[in-house]
């Protein structure tokens, strides 16, 4: 068992674990990701390592509760112990010392795996320019932590409730247009957000790295169910990436690929519901 | 050997072959003429004494048939029920150039299960040699591996990448072929017999063979990391919502229980017109387990002949039994999606047989013109895997062939001095007695090893 040692609430629907997994903390590295399962009937659910303490055996999650499975997770408390949990798993970030600006953008729950690459191109030296964005300031965290390893943060909501109103497209082109010596950017968020990110930077001839979140089980090659095109080949997002060149992903298959289960996750959810309205319908 | 009715069993996840009973085994028993130099043993690839555990079973002594079946193969419960005896013991078997060989396997099972029935006692192991040995994987290599290095007296770990053991036998082969409550019996051996397994360790990225052998005090590592990687056809259309490895599609099903979502959370998605591509065990159990998911129409299309089709023959009834169509000497060249990016139809060739190729099988030669579309809504992809790249690119000096597999010689030795392979990750993709018998062969080499380490340093 693996137990969660701290849990903060980040917004209604975000949640954030320190999970006691000492083998993960100790090999973890920006750009990594874990699988847990929250019991024996669990989903395995890949999350990326938000975070990690060598010395504490912690690392970090921050999930977003969509399905079932995350919805589940999202009520386990501090004290309480998840069933499995493996990693680091998929390749780390290649972290270099470039000789100009680079730019992350984290969008929504993308803040979280955004921030140790921050983080790790500020430790090698680097001038980061980070920016977050989501719909609202709600759905905003980690703006201090952050801060914290940026040379500068640039804040975004969609509707404007909080820091700069626009996508953070918007932003990223506003800076280029001021830094034309802009030397790599990685965005991390919503594959929308990830695919309105490259074709950002196409024109720039920036190179342009997503972390891809598809469909996924094993997570060591072996079911093959994170397929992604890359540059007409196909790879596996668990151990080839998940990092990507961001303008050779094809964006449009892999957001198709994203609903193959998208029935049963419905039903999974109204399941869920029925079983927590405690019965009332008389079928238990 | 009794079944379940095939009508009946298409619509369940429970076992197809319902095993002898002790009247059936005694008579099949009976049968065998105890060879002074039994053909059938050289067929098995871990040398079971058959002709010995046959005579106990003829003589009703079905404890005495146990300890003789145990003591050449760890996990007979298993290899009785998944084993291709038909290429193995029981085509050497004497009887079988007359008439009907004996049914080893099935008087394995038999045996196996009996003993199960009885709550097996635990074999004993050999006095604690005061080293330790690693075990990377904990499939049917590794396993066995295992439990022969801790019959020896070794302290034996086994990681596992995945939360549960077993591999292949958990993942792949379905329920309705191997229940993975019998997997779990002899895990549970394992167990007694002072074998550790950690799960959810992935040997390079967690940790390393290096790190394993220099820090962690491990006197020699196995890999039998296995072949766990699918291979796909490289056709257009493949990434289509729709398409699936049947390691995907097995692997939902049988190990995270798909066939019970939602009350367990992994769901496994299954259209009305299904094709599995290739021809294999693997598309045989991907094709059944289709049927028993409630696809109306299940298609095997392979593009050599019924002849060649590598499936075992008894694998091969039981999928025609239950309403499996067989579309040969046909092959996929394009999956064909609709604008949702779902798979609709898949365009395929004819073909025809020409010239033995270098397997010594007449080679698939397409018809010109023959195009023609299949309307499908689903395809499982079933044509082979590869090996699983985690641990052997994270091992300096380990040396790999073309495919990627480790070089090892008979006994498992690698490039590396104390590190040994065995099973798929070795030979490519084979069966689960193969990769049992290398890992057996490579738990003797280890021993002589360590044995041959230990005289040098006292020395």
């Amino acid at each position: 068992m693996y137990p969660i040692v701290r849990k903060e609430i980040l917004s209604a629907s975000v949640k954030l674990f320190d999970l006691k997994a000492p083998l993960v903390a100790a090999k973890a590295k920006a750009g990594q990701f874990f699988i847990l399962r929250s019991d024996e009937k669990g989903e395995r659910i890949p999350l990326t390592i938000a975070d990690f303490d060598r010395e504490q055996g912690t690392i970090t999650a921050i999930f977003q509760e969509i399905g079932a499975g995350t919805r589940l997770l999202g009520q386990l408390e501090a004290g309480d112990a998840v069933l499995d949990v493996v990693g680091p798993l998929g390749v780390p970030s290649e972290i270099e010392r470039f000789d100009g600006p680079v730019v992350v953008v984290g969008g929504g729950v993308g803040i979280a795996p955004i921030y140790p690459i921050a983080r790790a191109l500020k430790e090698a030296g680097n001038r980061v320019v980070s920016i977050i964005g989501a719909r609202n300031k709600e759905l905003l965290f980690w703006e201090e932590k952050m801060a914290a390893v940026s040379d500068e943060l640039i804040v975004c909501t969609d509707d404007g409730s909080y820091g700069r109103k626009g996508f953070v497209t918007d932003a990223l082109k506003d800076f280029y247009e001021a830094n034309k010596d802009l030397q790599r950017v990685w965005a991390i968020g919503p594959m929308p957000m990830m695919r309105a990110i490259a074709n950002t930077t196409r024109p720039m001839g920036v190179h342009t790295i997503v972390s891809m979140n598809p469909l996924m089980m094993d997570g060591t090659g072996m079911c093959g169910a994170c397929r992604v095109l890359v540059g007409g080949e196909t790879k596996f997002a668990c151990v080839d990436g998940p990092e990507f060149d961001g303008h050779l992903v094809d964006f449009d298959l892999a957001l198709k690929r994203l609903t193959i289960y998208r029935d049963e996750e419905k039903r999974a959810l109204a399941a869920l519901e029925h079983h927590h309205e405690g019965g009332r319908c008389g079928c238990h | 050997m009794p079944c379940q009715d095939p009508q009946v069993r298409r619509a369940n996840f429970d076992e197809v072959a319902l095993g002898y009973t002790e009247e059936q085994a005694v008579k099949e028993a009976a049968r065998c003429i105890q060879c002074k130099k039994p053909k059938c043993r050289e067929g098995c690839p871990v040398e079971v004494l058959i002709p010995d555990f046959i005579k106990a079973v003829a003589e009703r002594d079905f404890a005495g048939a146990a300890v003789k079946l145990k003591e050449k193969n760890a996990l007979p419960a298993i290899c009785g029920r998944v084993c291709p005896q038909e290429s193995q013991c029981e085509e050497k078997c004497i009887l079988g150039i007359k008439s009907e060989p004996v049914a080893i396997g099935r008087l394995e099972r038999f045996v196996a299960d009996w003993e199960m029935a009885q709550g097996a006692s635990a074999t004993e192991a050999a006095p604690a040699k005061g080293a330790k040995v690693a075990v990377i994987g904990a499939g049917p290599a590794g396993l066995t591996c295992a439990a022969e290095l801790a019959k020896l007296g070794y302290a034996v770990t086994v990681f596992e990448a995945l939360h549960t053991a077993g591999g292949v036998l958990m993942y792949g082969i379905p329920e309705f072929r191997l229940p993975k409550a019998i997997v779990d019996k002899e895990i549970a051996n394992l167990r007694q017999l002072g074998v550790e397994l950690q799960f959810n360790v992935v040997i390079g990225p967690s940790m390393t063979v290096e790190e394993l052998m220099n820090e962690q005090g491990y006197a020699a590592v196995f890999l039998g990391t296995g072949a766990g990687l699918p291979n796909f056809m490289g056709i257009p259309g493949e990434n289509l919502c729709g398409v699936f490895s049947a390691n995907e599609f097995l692997t939902r099903t049988n190990l995270m229980k798909g066939f019970r979502f939602p009350e367990y959370g992994t769901p496994v998605k299954l259209g009305r017109k299904v094709a599995v591509l290739g021809a294999g065990n693997v598309a045989m159990d991907a094709a059944r387990t289709a049927v028993r998911l409630g696809a109306e129409e299940v298609t095997i299309v392979y593009r050599r002949s019924d002849k060649e089709m590598p499936a075992r023959a008894e694998e091969i009834e039981h999928a025609r039994e239950e309403g499996v169509q067989f579309k040969l000497l046909t092959n996929p060249v394009e999956i064909i999606g609709d604008e949702n990016g779902w798979v609709k139809a898949m365009k395929c060739l004819r073909y025809e047989l020409g010239e033995p190729d270098a397997s010594g099988r007449r080679k698939p030669v397409a018809i010109p013109g023959s195009e023609f579309v299949m309307d499908m809504d689903t395809v499982i992809v079933a044509i082979g895997t590869g090996p699983n790249p985690l641990a052997t690119k994270s091992t300096a000096g380990l040396e790999l062939n073309r495919r990627g597999n480790i070089v090892a010689d008979e006994e498992g030795r690698t490039s590396i001095p104390g590190v040994f392979a065995g099973g798929d990750i070795v030979t490519g993709a084979a069966t689960v007695i193969l990769a049992m018998g290398a890992g057996k062969k490579a738990a003797q080499a280890i021993d002589a090893y360590i044995t041959a380490k230990a005289a040098e340093a006292a020395n």
